[in-house]
């Protein structure tokens, strides 16, 4: 069984994250580092199965994002850790604890989670110090957690307002605080930057990160935004069309996804086709080492910012001519025009003399990833 | 990758597969599983139900009790006359009410008109004057020996007017007292419409009058339609006007047939006859209000439109407004402060008027609370656990719109003096009666207030510690107090106006504002009704005045919609 305390416990060793773990497999981590452990879970609408075998492994004090398109499964997931959905199949453990399953359905008041919405749901009725302190026990130390919290989330001196006098980034924070007040196995957060505006939205999420890590807590983050997961999360479940298709760390998933849609989601991602013979892979690129072995057919990935490019008088031959360029500040966009035929997209610095027109010599940096060569469909959800 | 797990059953999705009228989109997160209602929710909820289907089910029984004589009456030539008057009068009534509703309602949102909203709040203020209060001021001023045949016989000799009793009377006084169920429809729609398609049609070329009738009056369509089933509705319920101005339709017909014969079997075939009617303009309306969900414009605040320049036409166009506000308020005041007047000098019961008005506050202040009470485990079934059952349910309570208030007061005269003799003629039955008929009202001001508090503040309870139960007492209950009281108070003021449940049900002695019209009138004594009906129009003129001032101070939540809670 897990200890009552969650309170700040000693950060896990972050080196200690077994890598390259794709497949979330407890049997690896001792007991009781996982907090939420969910198996083959599935849930249907009517005809619709939108939940289709999810097995998911939160381990404690780390933040894990469960990333995908919308309308993939993610938040149905979500609530069905929570209890706010009635499970068809699978099982959820909560703190060591079966919450969810055969014969087993706990309500969401008996979970021990704590629950983030995307419009914070805070209710409009009660002050932010009542919010916080709604999840707690009636007793003196009540008035002690709320104020604990409230300093946790730095607003202290607002615990009189109402709900509607703070701005977007308060209300956020108290959702959090009052997430946290009962002191929850874990929170979920649902989409919850989602309804504050691009500039508030970095600064916040950099706060709940901080709060979270302050507290010590494990959390769940479902989001379709793959910046959001990249830069927040330890850990990251992409999840499609009703399964979880990768967990990874955000690296790992970044520049090893598992295949093309993966790899397409989470980042800027182009294909050039190539035939694979062993470790290496023969495109209109020329020869590229290949991360792994690979034989036949087969795209390969690659990431703009992988992309060199050389300006003609130093690099001869040439093989493609600048199309376009967009200038960002930044960095800098450049689409070029292969002479074998096909266009790809270079991601640079901001300096650096290429115009559009120019004569370049394209190659890649590193170990490139190929995936078998597309046939089906992509169907998304 | 993961494949474990076994197949959910199919029970496991019944519930799920049920769609209310309102919840065909799919997919609503937010519907609830499989999780059951809590005993305390549903067992109430089933009692009121069946309480409301109470009165139905026991007229069919009586009317099947009389057998073949049922067909005999059903298929006699005076049902025939019965129901083809109450068609004609419900068909013209509607008419009319559109007729002038509709030009009210553009008036008062599109142009330029001088006054605008004085107009449109005075459009909506008939309401306030009971129609049977309204027949009672049409009698006094056009009938026989009316004021204006007296001022006529004078300096002109005119000793009779074309006869108001009949058709004309009752035509003339539904729509005048109706016409602004057909008003807040349409003003609803004209408000809610996307000034975009109008911009655009303006922009194809198209002038403000071939704009209106090419591009607005047909998005108005079921608006109109909606408005005019409800005024119809109304007429053909209505007990009061018709049978004051003795025109021969299914109310008076069937207190009629109650009245004189023995065999009550009869009357409640005719009953059964009238809710049929009923039902079927209900079933009409809900089907034009299902299709017409396009009407609402985007989210988003409606910009606001430029106002249509009237120029010469504001002249006629005043003159309707003025001539709509003399009719339906101007004159029921006038003559009504006349009799007062007359009636004071004459010295009327004060302590009378006085029993009167707490036993009417009595009367509707319990049905109020009883009624929001009832409604309460009705409404959170339908919006917090939707499925086949808990809409079939609400839709139940829904019923009551096609009850009117004589066949209620007929079915439970009957039960009560067959069944519940102790219980006959006291105010608890009078009170039950009166939660059956109006419960809808209740309902639905409780339902959409349920409705504007977010799932996710309950399902933000549930994680914080609070059962399913705990978390609607918590939070929700809170948040729909507004809309319960709204609920509550509505009620109050339509049991108040009540006239045939009043009429049949009261406790002996239990003399209301309402019955005290009504003898009043039965006996021509102008005077005496003249005290009671403007103390009823004060107070029921009270919540309009209420809500202009409740208005300002509304900051964080929307205010009701007010077109389906005035409706009756």
């Amino acid at each position: 069984m897990i200890a009552e305390s969650l309170a700040p416990t000693e950060p896990t060793d972050v080196a200690a994250a077994p890598p390259g773990a794709h497949l979330p497999d407890g049997k690896d981590h001792p007991f009781q580092d996982i907090a939420v452990r969910c198996v083959g879970l599935e849930k249907r609408f009517g005809p619709i199965e939108v939940v289709r075998g999810v097995d998911l492994d939160a381990e404690r004090g780390r933040l894990l994002a469960l990333l995908g398109p919308s309308g993939c499964g993610k938040t149905t997931t979500l609530r069905l850790m929570a209890g706010l959905e009635t499970l068809d199949a699978g099982t959820v453990e909560i703190a060591g604890r079966l919450v969810a399953g055969p014969g087993r359905d706990e309500p969401p008041e008996r979970r021990r989670v704590g629950m983030v919405f995307q419009d914070y749901a805070l209710f409009p009725h009660l002050s932010v110090a009542r919010n916080v302190a709604f999840g707690l026990a009636r007793r003196h130390e009540t008035k002690r957690r709320m104020r604990e919290v409230l300093d946790l989330v730095g607003l202290a001196d607002f615990a009189e307002r109402m709900p509607h006098e703070l701005s977007g980034g308060q209300q956020q924070r108290v959702a959090l605080a009052r997430a946290l007040a009962p002191n929850p196995a874990v929170v979920l957060l649902d989409e919850p930057f989602s309804n504050l505006d691009p500039e508030l939205r970095l600064t916040v999420r950099r706060e709940v990160r901080q709060i979270l890590a302050d507290a010590g807590a494990t959390a769940i983050l479902v989001t379709h935004d793959q910046e959001e997961a990249l830069s927040l999360a330890d850990r990251i479940a992409v999840m499609w069309d009703g399964r979880i298709i990768q967990t990874a760390n955000p690296e790992e998933l970044y520049h090893r996804p598992v295949d093309r849609r993966v790899a397409a989601f989470v980042g800027d991602a182009q294909f050039l086709p190539g035939e694979a013979r062993g470790r290496r892979v023969d495109t209109v690129l020329g020869p590229l080492p290949l991360a792994g072995q690979a034989e036949g057919a087969v795209d390969v990935l690659l990431r703009p910012e992988t992309i060199r490019l050389a300006l003609a008088p130093e690099a001869d031959p040439t093989n493609a001519q600048v199309t376009n360029r967009e200038f960002f500040g930044h960095h800098q966009s450049l689409t070029v025009q292969l002479d074998a035929g096909g266009a790809l997209r270079a991601r640079l610095g901001s300096y650096g003399g290429i115009r559009r027109g120019d004569r370049v010599q394209v190659s890649v940096r590193g170990a490139v990833l190929a995936f078998p060569r597309a046939t089906q469909p992509d169907n998304s959800a | 990758m993961a494949t474990t797990g076994s197949q959910p059953s199919p029970t496991d999705l019944l519930p799920l597969s049920g769609r209310g009228t309102l919840g065909v989109g799919f997919p609503a997160r937010w519907r609830r599983g499989r999780r059951l209602p809590p005993f305390v929710i549903w067992a109430p909820a089933l009692i009121v139900v069946l309480l409301m289907a109470m009165p139905l089910v026991y007229l069919v029984l009586r009317a099947s009790e009389a057998g073949s004589d049922v067909w005999r009456l059903v298929f006699r030539e005076r049902t025939a006359t019965v129901f083809r008057n109450t068609a004609w009068l419900a068909a013209t009534v509607a008419t009319a009410s559109a007729i002038i509703a509709v030009p009210l309602a553009w008036l008062t949102t599109r142009t330029d008109l001088p006054l605008r909203r004085f107009w449109a709040t005075v459009a909506t203020l008939p309401l306030v004057i009971p129609s049977y209060v309204g027949a009672l001021t049409i009698i006094a001023a056009l009938g026989p020996r009316g004021l204006v045949q007296e001022s006529l016989a004078g300096p002109l000799g005119i000793e009779r007017l074309p006869s108001i009793y009949g058709f004309p009377g009752a035509w003339l006084t539904l729509t005048l007292f109706t016409f602004p169920y057909v008003f807040l429809s349409v003003r609803t729609a004209l408000v809610g419409l996307d000034p975009a398609l109008e911009e655009a049609s303006r922009c194809l070329g198209r002038g403000s009058w071939r704009t209106f009738f090419g591009c607005v009056l047909p998005q108005l369509r079921p608006a109109i339609a909606t408005g005019a089933l409800l005024s119809a509705l109304y007429t053909i319920s209505d007990f009061g006007v018709v049978t004051l101005l003795r025109y021969d339709v299914f109310t008076r017909a069937v207190y009629v047939q109650y009245r004189s014969s023995f065999d009550r079997s009869l009357a409640a075939a005719l009953a059964l006859l009238l809710v049929l009617f009923a039902i079927v303009l209900l079933l009409a309306e809900a089907a034009i209000r299902g299709r017409s969900v396009y009407h609402r414009s985007g989210a988003g605040t409606a910009r606001r439109q430029r106002a249509i320049h009237l120029g010469r036409w504001r002249w006629p166009a005043l003159a309707f407004c003025g001539a709509v506000l003399a009719l339906s308020l101007l004159l029921p005041l006038a003559v009504l402060l006349y009799w007062l007047a007359r009636g004071l000098s004459g010295g009327a019961g004060a302590d009378r008027l006085w029993s009167s008005i707490s036993h009417s506050i009595t009367a509707g202040g319990l049905a109020a609370l009883a009624a929001a009470i009832a409604a309460l485990p009705v409404a959170v079934l339908a919006v917090r656990f939707r499925g086949r059952l808990s809409a079939a349910m609400e839709r139940a309570t829904y019923l009551g719109y096609a009850l009117p208030g004589i066949v209620i007061a007929l079915a439970f005269v009957f039960v009560g003096a067959n069944y519940l003799t102790p219980l006959y003629q006291t105010l608890g039955l009078l009170i039950v009666a009166y939660v059956v008929r109006f419960l809808p009202q209740a309902v639905g001001a409780e339902r959409l207030s349920l409705l504007q508090v977010s799932p996710r503040l309950e399902e933000a309870a549930r994680t914080l510690g609070r059962s399913s139960l705990g978390a609607i007492v918590a939070v929700t209950l809170p948040l729909a107090r507004p809309g319960m009281l709204a609920g509550a108070a509505l009620v109050f003021l339509t049991v108040m106006k009540e006239l045939p449940i009043t009429l049949l049900l009261s406790p002996i002695g239990f003399d209301t504002l309402a019955t005290d019209i009504w003898s009043a009138t039965g006996s021509g004594s102008f005077a005496e009704a003249a005290v009671p009906a403007l103390t009823l129009i004060a107070i029921s003129a009270l919540p309009t005045v209420l809500a202009s001032v409740r208005g300002g101070r509304s900051i964080d939540r929307p205010a009701l919609p007010s077109a389906p809670a005035m409706r009756q």
